[in-house]
């Protein structure tokens, strides 16, 4: 790649990083295990998310997307180690301290859609509890305005009024999905961070849960969408971001990727092809152990273009970390 | 053959989770079963894999009609079907290592000495590693442990095959994968296989024919 287009690459990053709601960079996180052995569960993640956009982050189970979430609420474990920045309407969330976190971010500024919402609700409170709860906890609503306010709330969530005193167990999945989902709403947070919210699912209602958060996306949040769900995302994302082992190892707009273009990055093809209304054809092995990465690329023992050049680690440029990208398809 | 004959069954007395279901399987053929969550579509896979004693109706498994479920059912008819559950994380023991889990039924059935012959064999059809077979449920991924649940399934070569949901919260490659075990399996051993689930593309790509819930409600002739 020559140096002018080098450049405007950046200087469209910076774009991007200027307008970001949220901007990822250099995210990196190692558990430390008994033994001294590392678990590199994210490295050097990198990406930007803006005001009424969906970031779609997909991967096989295990690949360290659900990490990546934790660490942006300041939720890993004590025997996590972070670095890099996080950084959301001046704030790093990497470096807050977990007083920041609780008071001003957790709700208020990052909106958590959780993956199974029947564990997310206590099981012992209602529906009403849970947002009246909330809206205590993250607003200035007088005692008296808490009923309407968590009303209004299940109301935007699309959660049937109906409900409201139903316990969790009494809900369907779809129901508790809609209850989460309004919970994480009250705060008003700028920025939605919903994990698998889709998992477990039938195809109806992932396609009517991906439909409404889409909703609250367009109102003007950002929407960074864990999901190994790929028809989820192609329905609702603008960007997609794939994550393999650790890192993310592509980055593109979701019509391209989606589209007859096509990915760039052999596991990103893979991972397509492998639909059944695709190829139907697994990509051959397992991916590597987060505790035991080779030491260049961690795709190459999988890959059907893998040569010499892939026993270093290729950066992510042009939004694809490869050495061999493939071509667009005719 | 597996015939399911107006099935009644659910978990409460009076009270069934749906009734009169019939579905047949003809010996060999894939079956998708397609319905909502909540249909009962589980509940007529635990009958067909005698894991669930119906109220009413009849199972007919290769010509002999079932009496008994679970435990009581005799071993030669309980050893017929195979079963992998949607969720691999309840339907493991998590003190066994995967290579114990998939060797686990031929233990039970007296079989221990062909235990590591058939637990070598069936590791790289389902694409587990040695160094994985080792290891125990805690230090696997969800997809690891589907693959050794799936292993298991088979260790007995069962003529039958149920998969619910099997796929359901796995990712595009690792369901490909189990798909083409499933696949590879049923090409060698001309077993059948009931596959339930709602994801309509997967079980239209993947069985002979679907069957929608509704459809196994119409008793036939009424």
């Amino acid at each position: 790649m020559n140096a002018r287009v080098a450049r405007a690459l950046d200087a469209v990053t910076a774009e991007r990083a200027e307008n970001a709601l949220l901007s990822v960079r250099g995210l990196t996180v190692r558990f430390r295990l008994r033994g001294g052995r590392t678990v590199a569960a994210v490295t050097d993640a990198d990406f930007d998310l803006a005001a009424g956009e969906c970031l779609a982050l997909v991967g096989e189970s295990g690949c360290g997307k659900s990490v990546l979430a934790s660490a942006l609420l300041g939720l890993l474990p004590a025997n996590a180690e972070t670095s890099g920045t996080a950084l959301t309407d001046g704030t790093d969330l990497l470096a807050a301290d977990e007083k920041t976190l609780a008071r001003s971010v957790r709700g208020r500024r990052v909106g958590l859609v959780p993956q199974s919402p029947a564990a997310h609700l206590t099981p012992v409170r209602t529906v009403r509890a849970h947002l009246e709860e909330t809206v205590r906890a993250l607003t200035d609503t007088p005692r008296a305005g808490r009923r309407k306010a968590a009303e209004d709330a299940a109301d935007r969530a699309a959660f049937p009024a109906t409900h409201l005193d139903a316990y969790p167990h009494e809900l369907s999945g779809g129901l508790a999905q809609r209850a989460a989902t309004a919970l994480a709403l009250i705060g008003d947070a700028p920025l939605l961070l919903a994990d698998e919210p889709t998992t477990g699912l039938d195809r109806d209602l992932v396609e009517r849960t991906a439909d409404e958060l889409r909703r609250h996306t367009d109102d003007g949040r950002g929407l960074l969408l864990i999901t190994h769900d790929l028809t989820a995302a192609a329905r609702i994302a603008d960007r997609v971001a794939v994550m393999y082992a650790g890192r993310i190892v592509e980055i593109a707009p979701a019509h391209r990727f989606f589209g007859t273009t096509g990915p760039a990055h052999p596991y990103a093809r893979g991972l397509l092809d492998a639909l059944p209304d695709r190829a139907f054809t697994p990509i051959p092995g397992m991916p590597p152990e987060l505790s035991d990465l080779p030491e260049g690329c961690a795709f190459a023992a999988r890959c059907p273009r893998a040569t010499d050049l892939c026993a270093t680690v290729p950066a992510l440029r042009a939004g694809v970390a490869c050495h061999h990208p493939e071509r667009p398809r005719a | 053959m597996l015939e399911l004959d107006a099935v009644t069954a659910g978990y409460t007395p009076r009270e069934p989770v749906f009734r009169g279901a019939s579905l047949t399987l003809a010996p060999g053929e894939s079956v998708g079963l397609l319905g909502p969550s909540g249909c009962g579509k589980s509940t007529l896979a635990r009958v067909a894999a005698l894991l669930h004693r119906p109220d009413a109706g009849r199972l007919v498994l290769d010509g002999t009609e079932v009496t008994a479920w679970r435990h009581r059912a005799p071993r030669e008819q309980r050893t017929a079907v195979g079963v992998v559950f949607q969720q691999p994380r309840t339907a493991a023991d998590p003190r066994l290592s995967l290579a114990d889990l998939i060797a686990e039924p031929l233990r039970a059935t007296g079989r221990k000495a062909e235990a590591a012959a058939r637990v070598a064999e069936l590791a790289p059809a389902v694409g587990l590693t040695p160094e994985l077979l080792t290891r125990r449920p805690h230090a696997v991924s969800d997809g690891q442990l589907q693959r050794a649940c799936l292993a298991r399934a088979l260790s007995l070569r069962p003529r039958w095959l149920v998969c619910d949901e099997m796929t359901a919260m796995l990712d595009a490659s690792t369901t490909a994968a189990l798909v083409a075990a499933v696949e590879s399996y049923r090409r060698e051993t001309g077993a059948g296989l009931l596959a339930v689930g709602h994801d309509r593309v997967l079980l239209n790509r993947w069985c002979d024919r679907t069957v929608e819930w509704k459809d196994c409600l119409r008793t036939p002739g009424a």
